[in-house]
């Protein structure tokens, strides 16, 4: 055979880069609370667990069921959140996304977006609730402009994980 | 899109066993998470250290950051002051003028105040400052309202110890590491201040809301006499917070009390103050010709007053009772009094 065209024919994108970009994504999201923002409210959207749901709703199955336990552990270590609110939520996000997919298989762009919202505002009601339960109570009308910047972030977000998703593959 | 999957992937025994288990992990991992915030709730300081830990090796780029947006803040405040640069130097000159009266006035009173105060015995201790630092980073995304501090035990920062700005209070530190140190802000739902309103010393207490503004809440039931614009500052009453420090403006008025706006936006402050607790206490107290603090223990409240004891000496006993409490109720209106 051609030695130059061995190269470029029967490739594999590397196993290493296919692994890695998903988790270094979700986790990089997952620092954006220590970015230099002093903030007296919540406002930014949790980039990790949008950066996860994208990479769910894009390539179904990429993340195991389970994803959400360590995803969550250092969301929580970081976020501020009682440790384990996360854990909890996000796996019960990513079992309720995985019974969507078995469920609902041929859904379209506004649907997966509406599915990613819900998911969004449970998790950020979810956080609040846990908290509340905790140490006393915030209101949750306090929350809403979080949730929308973060249901509005959830089409941005999904694009650069497209990308992110071509640089995995790249060959 | 993407071919459906089925739900049994054949016949392979080890492919059904692989999806029970990652069902299996899941819920035991979503289980586990509740685990742990029973953990969180029993004993709050349970991951502390990790997230100290955390905190330390993050906080050399959070510190460059800081100083980037600090600079570019500084920065484009400069420009924005050449517009506008007559008429506010014309604006800035009058009030220059009128502050000056202001000033003197000031100066006289706190003349005045000193020598009431000798003749009380009481001494203002004013917190003194342990370090200053930045607020690098903060729970942007949580309703948790917590900032990171780039000072820690090495530097002499301690748990407790209240955090203000120039402007005003901004909370208390909650845990430290050694470089850094975790701030619970004023807006916390958790973060409890004992404050009076700086015209008259009408007590209140004020609770973050968690967006930035606190609710003032009223000890006294009765008609609501708080005006919107009321400026609110720290009593002292029960230690932490020394008195007399901002806190917040009254932006509207509610049934049971107010809602403020925060008077140091922790957003908006270049550097922060560490201050020691505040601890009240009579530096001297024969020249009050009152009894010590502390020179006995204090009786539980629902302990029925002994009458032989109330016989002899009642009137130091009654004063023994409410020193702590008097001291910085007469300490605290005088400096607050508007100048006439």
């Amino acid at each position: 055979m051609n030695a130059p065209y061995r190269a470029r024919l029967n490739r594999e994108p590397s196993a290493f880069r296919k692994a890695a970009v998903p988790i270094a994504s979700v986790l990089a999201g997952s620092l954006t609370p220590l970015l230099p923002i002093v903030a007296s409210a919540p406002v930014l959207p949790p980039f990790g667990l949008v950066i996860l749901i994208c990479w769910q709703i894009l390539r179904p199955g990429l993340w195991p069921v389970w994803a959400g336990v360590p995803f969550g552990m250092i969301d929580d270590i970081i976020s501020g959140q009682p440790v384990g609110s996360a854990v909890l939520l996000w796996s019960i996000i990513l079992i309720a996304l995985d019974l969507i997919e078995q469920r609902y298989i041929w859904r379209n762009y506004w649907q997966d977006w509406f599915i990613a919202a819900a998911c969004l505002i449970f998790a950020i009601a979810g956080g609040l609730a846990i908290n509340n339960f905790l140490v006393n109570d915030t209101r949750l009308s306090v929350l809403y402009p979080q949730m929308i910047l973060a249901i509005f972030t959830y089409p941005l977000v999904l694009r650069l994980v497209a990308r992110l998703d071509h640089i995995r593959l790249k060959r | 899109m993407a071919p459906p999957r089925k739900r049994r992937p054949g016949f392979s025994r080890k492919a059904q066993l692989q999806i029970f288990t990652g069902y299996l992990l899941a819920f035991t991992g979503a289980f586990a998470g509740l685990l742990l915030l029973a953990l969180s709730y029993f004993d709050p300081t349970a991951f502390s250290a990790v997230r100290s830990m955390t905190a330390e090796v993050t906080a050399p780029p959070a510190r460059l950051f800081t100083g980037m947006r600090v600079g570019v803040q500084d920065g484009w405040r400069e420009v924005a002051a050449y517009f506008e640069a007559g008429s506010k130097n014309a604006a800035l000159q009058r009030e220059a003028e009128r502050n000056r009266i202001r000033l003197i006035e000031a100066r006289a009173l706190k003349q005045e105040n000193r020598e009431l105060r000798r003749l009380l015995g009481l001494i203002k201790q004013v917190g003194r400052p342990v370090a200053t630092a930045r607020l690098i980073n903060s729970t942007a995304s949580s309703s948790r309202r917590y900032a990171t501090l780039d000072v820690g035990s090495r530097q002499g920062v301690q748990r407790g110890q209240p955090v203000r700005a120039q402007r005003g209070l901004i909370g208390r530190v909650l845990e430290t590491g050694p470089n850094t140190s975790r701030v619970l802000l004023l807006s916390d739902a958790e973060n409890v201040v004992p404050v009076r309103r700086a015209r008259d010393g009408i007590v209140a207490f004020s609770q973050g809301r968690g967006d930035g503004r606190v609710d003032l809440k009223l000890i006294d039931i009765g008609v609501n006499p708080f005006k919107v614009g009321d400026v609110m500052v720290t009593s002292g009453n029960g230690g932490i917070y020394p008195p007399n420090v901002p806190v917040a403006i009254i932006e509207k008025l509610t049934t049971d009390g107010a809602i403020g706006k925060l008077l140091a936006n922790p957003a908006g402050t270049d550097f922060v103050i560490v201050q020691e607790m505040y601890e009240p206490e009579l530096a001297d107290p024969e020249a009050s010709g009152l009894p010590p603090a502390n020179s006995a223990p204090a009786a539980p409240l629902s302990a029925p007053r002994k009458p032989a004891r109330a016989g002899t000496d009642a009137a130091p006993a009654a004063a023994s009772t409410a020193p702590s409490a008097a001291s910085s109720e007469t300490a605290a209106p005088t400096p607050g009094e508007p100048p006439q």
